[in-house]
């Protein structure tokens, strides 16, 4: 091809591009396929199965063929298509799926295969022997296959996501879009005009048509100028609308910067989720091609498109050229090319009344059956009156006819309608709520029937909103319906492709029937028809009606796969928006966070949390010596934790006893104001599934505390029973998690230290014993609520704050404990008190354990309901024996592994003798000795036997003691004291 | 999804939590003889119709509303939303 | 421990040419090349498309797992006159319509016996249906990103291996060596290792949909296609056939394996079940040179992938979250996913999504199926399998063939009852409870 005159690219300006390493130049309005062609390459890829050398077939994103990996480095993208790729200077693209180069491919040898590799034949095959299908076939198979190559480096760029809530959405920016944003912008309606083009007008730039005696562009920019005026229309170019989804959501992806060099300062690519209360599906037409022998050619295109490139791009189609349809639109891109000055040889139709435009001979009853020129086109056989004659031809447009664009119309999976008129499926009676069809995509494809569409259904659309929008004028244009010919394929014994790509040929599908995979969506798989990057947007209905003429059932009865999002293929990173590497959950930080940073704090995650996990210190090299310290210097003097990742829900009003009693499985409404209780929550089904605090601090006013873990889930169940089980009880509740920093202040000094910053208060045994709680006053005023709890099993408090001042709390009380040695602790030593004290965390209330396996029967109340409480009575959960055990290993310098399965010592180890598991395991410093807990099957009437703990993954068994969870003050003496 | 939140309007979906079939709101009475087996058909036991279905939603990033949400499981169509206080109130 | 032998379980592998009968039917290399060199003349459909018969012993409606059932029912228990009803087309369920992940790595000593028969079964199946089905062993491995989590894969792993099933638990350095493109770098959760069941894997589920349709129609099952069944005949207490869009069948036994659809085919017959019915989403790209190994699932998101052998990256992640028999989902899940894969794993972002779909899955109340008896004497339930049917086939068709030939549950399904809930012996391997969109 070479370049004439006109178009609609910028010639005063050459940009310059490389493919497969060669340089090249183009002009702004190009895509690289019409760049590529403007510069005489044919040859651009190869397909899937046979590598068979492949040519620019379309001049859209319905594109089967020329698919090149564009840029390179961390920013390569394979599997794009050169025609909608955008030229922009400096662009590097390299053909795909050939090695070593995209002209001498040596998997071409399996094009000489070809009679083995029919449809489905792997399923068939590679069975011998057995071993051989993974170690042998499979990884040549996937070596093989696949197009485009990753670069494995993550996407350098940024992406963006956002919302748009127009009355009406338009899709497509051809005719009848325009023409329907027109109406409804002129109206005063939120109009979104969404086009995948990089410039409105949609297939009015591939045309020669008029509008009222005037270039088709003109109108285009004219319309154009007048939305960019109104400021209730937003016009959105490069912008694809790939999925109809609920309620008239539709996703749509605006490529900001693909036809940079790089972004810039700006994104790549955003993710609109627009949600819209009409829609006009204006989205055109596709057109399809004609099987028949060979006819994969580099240098065969669809016809329409041939136009598009010599009207739009100034692009001729090279050598001799002709024509083959079996519809009037053919017709026009040979007059289109000979009024550029391109001689057509012929327009070969099958049609004995097919017409003539001008300018051009028209072979009627004719068709091509065959065609050579491995590389590029060289030359057609047709067969004229009976008579096959080979001509010579390099270029050839073929034109089956014009598919509506119905894909967004079906994805509720309503089913198009076959129209015998149109010889095409029209979107069906089912469309997405709210959305309405016009123009091409609704079988109204002349320019003159789609501009009165999209204003009339647009005018329709608003009405329905209440809003009267007034007739537009619209100009005059072509009226000339396409008139297609049931002609689908060329009767051939040799190989005609339906689907490029995937190296479909008439042949599969006649194989599929043969076979009995006639459905057309076994006939799908069986072939992987359609399955391609294209999802055979040139080639499914015309596989459909191969499959209906070998059956000798109708194109209706024989039905369409489904259309499912995305419309075009859309990348992974603008679906993944910014909220990935370290974005892709919030990160809380706690009120201390600051405070331990500066410490030199180690950090885990805990859920979205981020805690300090060990307070490394000086000539400390591992970390079990810094929770070793921490945790002797809770036993010994004083630790400080923060503890406000701990739920916090605030349950006020006269009747929140009793909702507490029925929330939890043990009596809330008796504790006394002032006073703490532990509390045991479980799901309805019985199980346990929470635990904490329940603090009563004024008669209608208590706070209660749950796991970090479940601090969403407890507040929301508790809201469902407050709101859906007993909304009249006087009870309200708020989530104070982020409201109040806590921390835990664990030691025999603890009192002293909390004396030195509480305001006036007696923190005496006597004053305020175990279990106690106040609202006080801490460092000269600030409200404070103190809570006399221990998770450590040492005298200890929590003292609660607003969150602002919990930086500043701690470090008060650092500074104020110095002398006594206050030494802060994190989640480690945490976990280490508190295994050493057996207090049962998520590893144990993992929500398959009951109250009675961890030891807690007794907290179920029979005195009264609870949620729960009937479920738990279930023989299944009364009758599981296993029960909450402290392990202490024999050597007490082996660690029993959490996770590792108990058995009676000497037993056979299989799942038929499990006899329970280790939940939770620790060095402990206070014994000098690896601790652990578990669930073991009669593990209260065990105490003293030596069980042992089998770590199968590690190939160890290790012997351990049965004995209480309580390894520390079983009396519980010292948080007594 | 849209939720047409009954004091709120519509509101995206994705600002509640999906718990399933409104009967939860129906407790069975722990003391009735045969409460073991009616807290079982509660908890376990879906109708799961293809069709309208009740159920319950929780507006979690929102108003903290539990809503009572009718809706057909095969359409999606939504065709009302109540708040789920009001319809336990109601004696539903 | 010594590795543990998984193939000796006594499972009906190989032994395809004394079971064959059809010599000409065989599909082989060979076979190929005849065929090839006479023009594919020879080709016999996949399975013939019969009529209904009035009546058969066993009517089994479903042709996912129940395409399974048929064929073990026909080929191993040696059952006569059975008809796998499809309310569709062979493989046009859940059986043709996932993410194709074969895998036996559970944790309760109720599921991880019938799973781990079910891989055996995989890794025999090729030859048993002569058929290949794909069955690629490249591994399964799940990510841990805490402690907790590494201690409840240790727990899980170590379940596997005491049930016969291989596992490993690799530390972060040998989850890099796997996978380098994981991130290491810039995660908001670090990984700490994962759990590694090497013998994980993917087949090709449409492959497996059609061979077990092509072994069954070998073996005389009749397959019904575009048969839905809109009622049971029910006769005092005993079932005695179906009625279905293309009339009435009379049979002795009724096997329902309707995945997705089991509450509203049960509802036929006055039962309700603890069951609901969710749109699973699953997703894939455009085609890639080899780039993911095997199986890798992300522990702190919702997010799974595998790659195909024609190159697409398979992937999915949690369900849309409400009931639906919609068999399409909504863009925020879509999203959700991505973002999960894109946090694990960010060379995939310039890859694009080809395609996502939609399943409707039958989301059981604690997780695990059932494969049981029903109160309707002669009419049997194989359900609730989540969205972890596929890797299931095998095992399910086996054991419900094994129900319905000998009226008692096959020992590693024996837990699979339908009378667990009530009895409390639920099977919650992720301790969710009874909410089913959790598990």
């Amino acid at each position: 091809m070479s370049r004439i005159d006109g178009g609609l690219i910028d010639r005063t300006r050459t940009l310059t591009f490389r493919f497969d390493g060669r340089r090249y130049q183009g002009h702004p309005g190009d895509t690289l396929a019409s760049a590529l062609l403007a510069n005489g390459v044919r040859l651009v890829g190869r397909s899937f199965k046979y590598h068979r050398p492949r040519g620019v077939l379309s001049a859209g994103s319905e594109e089967p063929n020329a698919l090149v990996t564009l840029r390179s480095g961390a920013r390569a993208e394979p599997n794009t298509r050169a025609t909608t790729a955008e030229l922009f200077d400096g662009l590097e693209a390299a053909s795909q799926n050939r090695w070593p180069t995209v002209g001498f491919d040596l998997l071409a040898a399996n094009d000489l295969s070809a009679p083995l590799l029919t449809a489905g034949f792997y399923y068939k095959t590679f069975m011998w022997p057995r071993g051989w299908w993974e170690k042998l076939y499979e990884p040549a198979i996937r070596r093989a296959a696949g197009l485009g190559r990753l670069s494995m480096e993550p996407d350098p760029d940024a992406y963006d996501k956002g919302f748009l809530h127009p009355d009406l959405l338009v899709v497509g920016g051809g005719a009848a879009g325009l023409a329907a944003a027109l109406t409804a912008g002129r109206a005063g309606a939120q109009v979104v005009l969404a086009d995948e083009d990089f410039r409105l007008g949609g297939r009015l730039l591939a045309e020669r048509h008029a509008l009222d005696d005037a270039p088709a562009a003109d109108w285009v920019r004219s319309v154009e100028a007048e939305l960019a005026g109104l400021p209730n229309v937003r016009m959105l170019t490069r912008a694809t609308v790939f999925g109809a989804y609920d309620h008239g959501v539709y996703g749509v992806v605006e490529r900001v910067s693909d036809h940079l060099a790089r972004p810039g300062g700006a994104v790549r690519q955003t993710l609109w989720r627009i949600t819209a209360k009409r829609t006009v599906l204006a989205a055109g037409a596709t057109e399809r091609h004609i099987p028949f022998r060979d006819n994969d050619r580099p240098g065969i295109m669809l016809a329409g498109a041939m136009r598009a490139y010599a009207n739009r791009w100034a692009v001729a189609p090279k050598g001799r050229v002709a024509v083959f349809t079996n519809n009037d639109d053919g017709h026009r891109t040979a007059a289109d090319l000979v009024a550029r000055g391109v001689p057509v040889m012929a327009v070969i139709d099958p049609r004995e009344d097919a017409p003539n435009l001008g300018g051009y001979p028209t072979w009627t009853g004719a068709v091509v059956t065959g065609a050579r020129g491995r590389r590029g086109l060289s030359a057609i056989e047709v067969v004229r009156n009976g008579r096959p004659e080979w001509v010579e031809c390099a270029s050839l447009g073929v034109s089956g006819g014009w598919n509506p664009n119905v894909a967004l119309a079906s994805h509720h999976r309503g089913r198009p309608q076959w129209s015998e008129e149109h010889l095409a499926f029209l979107p069906g009676a089912e469309l997405p709520p709210g959305m309405v069809v016009a123009g091409a995509a609704a079988g109204n494809g002349t320019t003159h029937a789609a501009l009165r569409d999209g204003a009339m259904k647009a005018r329709d659309a608003l009405e329905e909103l209440g809003v009267r929008a007034a007739a537009i004028d619209l100009p005059e244009a072509e009226d000339r319906p396409d008139r297609p010919a049931a002609y689908w394929h060329v009767p051939d014994r040799g190989r005609a492709w339906v689907d490029f790509q995937n190296d479909v040929t008439v042949k599969d599908i006649r194989l599929a029937h043969k076979e009995n995979m006639r459905p057309v969506e076994q006939l799908k798989r069986w072939t992987t028809l359609g399955m391609a990057t294209d999802q055979g947007k040139t080639a499914n209905v015309t596989a459909l009606a191969v499959m209906a003429e070998l059956t000798g059932k109708g194109i209706p009865q024989t039905g369409t796969t489904i259309f499912r999002p995305p419309y075009t293929p859309v990348a992974l990173s603008v679906l993944g928006g910014g909220d990935t590497g370290a974005h892709f959950r919030p990160t809380r930080l706690t009120p201390t966070h600051e405070w331990a940073k500066a410490q030199g704090a180690e950090f885990v995650e805990v859920g979205q949390w981020m805690r300090a996990q060990y307070f490394p210190k000086d000539g400390e090299t591992h970390w079990r010596q810094s929770v070793n310290r921490e945790a002797m210097a809770v036993r010994k003097s004083i630790g400080l934790c923060d503890v406000t990742t701990l739920g916090k829900i605030d349950v006020q009003g006269a009747e929140a006893g009793e909702f507490l009693n029925r929330v939890y499985s043990n009596t809330m409404a008796t504790l006394k104001v002032g006073r703490v209780r532990y509390g045991l929550m479980l799901r309805e089904d019985g199980v346990a599934y929470d635990d904490g605090t329940c603090a009563r601090l004024g008669e209608d006013h208590y706070v209660i505390t749950t796991t970090t873990a479940n601090a969403g889930l407890v507040f929301r169940n508790m809201e469902f029973a407050r709101q859906c089980l007993w909304p009249d009880l006087d009870v309200q509740l708020i989530s104070a998690t982020d409201a109040w920093a806590q921390i835990a202040v664990a030691g025999p000094q603890s009192r002293t230290l909390l004396s030195r910053i509480v305001d006036d208060a007696d923190l005496s045994n006597e004053a305020f014993p175990f279990m106690a709680c106040a609202a006080v006053t801490v460092c000269g005023g600030l409200r404070a609520r103190l809570f006399r709890i221990s998770f450590s099993g040492e005298l200890a408090y929590e003292i609660a704050v607003p969150a602002r001042y919990g930086n500043a709390l701690m470090e008060r009380l650092m500074h104020r404990g110095q002398d006594l040695g206050v030494t802060p602790y994190g989640t480690e030593a945490l976990g280490v008190l508190r295994i050493e004290k057996g207090h049962a965390v998520a590893a144990e209330i993992n929500g398959q354990t009951t109250a009675a396996m961890l030891g807690l029967a007794r907290m179920v109340s029979e005195k009264k309901d609870s949620i729960g409480a009937v479920m738990s009575r279930r023989a299944g959960l009364v009758e599981d024996r296993r029960r909450l055990v402290g392990l202490r290993p024999v050597d007490p310098s082996r660690q029993v592994v959490a996770g590792a399965h108990l058995f009676t010592a000497g037993a056979e180890q299989r799942t038929e003798t499990d006899q329970g598991w280790v939940t939770s395991s620790c060095f402990s410093p206070h014994l000098g000795s690896y601790i652990a807990m578990g669930f073991l099957e009669d593990g209260q009437d065990r105490l003293g036997e030596i069980v042992v703990a089998a770590d199968p993954l590690a190939g160890t068994d290790i012997e351990a003691k049965v004995v209480s969870p309580h390894f520390v003050d079983p009396e519980g003496e010292r948080l007594r004291d | 999804m849209l939720i047409p939140h009954p004091l709120l309007g519509p509101r995206d979906a994705q600002e509640f939590t999906y718990l399933g079939d409104a009967r939860l709101l129906e407790r069975p009475d722990p003391a009735a003889e045969n409460a073991e087996a009616r807290f079982c058909d509660y908890v376990y036991l879906r109708d799961n119709p293809a069709g309208v279905h009740r159920e319950l939603w929780f507006h979690e990033h929102g108003d903290r509303s539990w809503l009572v949400v009718t809706r057909d499981t095969v359409t999606h169509e939504i065709l009302g939303a109540e708040l789920a206080a009001d319809v336990k109130g109601a004696g539903a | 421990m010594a590795e543990p032998d998984h193939r000796d379980r006594g499972c009906p592998v190989g032994r395809d040419e004394e079971r064959w009968g059809w010599p000409d039917m065989r599909f082989s290399g060979f076979r190929l090349v005849a065929e090839a060199l006479r023009g594919h003349s020879g080709w016999k459909p996949l399975w013939r498309d019969p009529a209904p018969q009035p009546a058969y012993d066993v009517v089994i409606v479903g042709g996912g797992h129940g395409m399974a059932t048929a064929y073990y029912l026909a080929k191993t228990f040696g059952q006569a006159r059975i008809a796998v009803l499809d309310k569709g087309w062979v493989g046009g369920g859940n059986i043709g319509r996932n993410t194709t992940i074969i895998r036996s790595n559970y944790l309760l000593p109720g599921n991880e016996p019938f799973y781990e028969l079910s891989m055996t079964l995989w890794e025999g199946l090729e030859q048993e249906l002569n058929f290949n089905a794909m069955v690629s062993q490249r591994g399964v491995l799940n990510l841990c990103h805490t402690d907790g989590q590494r201690d409840s894969f240790r727990r899980r792993g170590n379940a596997m291996r005491l049930a016969g099933a291989d596992a490993k638990l690799l530390e972060a350095d040998e989850v890099r060596a796997m996978a380098p493109f994981l991130n290491f770098d810039n995660a908001r959760f670090p990984i700490k290792g994962g759990l590694l069941q090497g013998r994980g894997g993917t087949a090709r589920h449409d492959a497996v949909a059609w061979g077990y349709a092509r072994g069954a129609d070998v073996a005389g099952v009749d397959i019904i296609q575009n048969c839905e069944v809109t009622g049971f005949d029910i006769d005092n207490g005993r079932v005695t056939g179906v009625q279905t869009t293309r009339g009435p069948i009379r049979a002795n036994t009724v096997g329902v394996a309707v995945a997705g659809n089991s509450g509203r085919v049960m509802g036929l017959a006055g039962m309700r079940l603890p069951i609901e019915s969710h749109v699973l989403q699953a997703f894939v790209t455009e085609g890639l040179k080899p780039a993911i190994p095997g199986v890798i699932t992300y522990g702190a998101g919702h997010f799974y992938i595998s790659q195909s052998d024609k190159g697409g990256l398979v992937f999915g992640g949690d369900i849309d979250g409400y009931n639906s028999y919609a068999q399409r989902g909504n863009l925020p899940t879509v999203e959700d996913v991505v973002e999960g894969g894109m946090a694990l794993m960010p060379m995939i972002g310039r890859a694009r999504l080809l395609r996502s779909w939609g399943g409707v899955m039958d989301m059981s109340m604690d997780g695990s199926p059932i494969i049981d008896a029903t109160p309707v004497e002669g009419l049997y339930l194989n359900a609730g399998w989540c969205y972890g049917g596929f890797k299931a086939t095998p095992a399910s068709g086996y054991c419900f063939a094994h129900l319905l030939a000998t009226g008692r549950p096959h020992e590693v399904a024996a837990a699979y009852r339908l009378d667990r809930f009530a009895r409390g012996h639920v099977i919650d391997e992720r301790g969710a409870g009874a909410q089913p969109n959790l598990h």
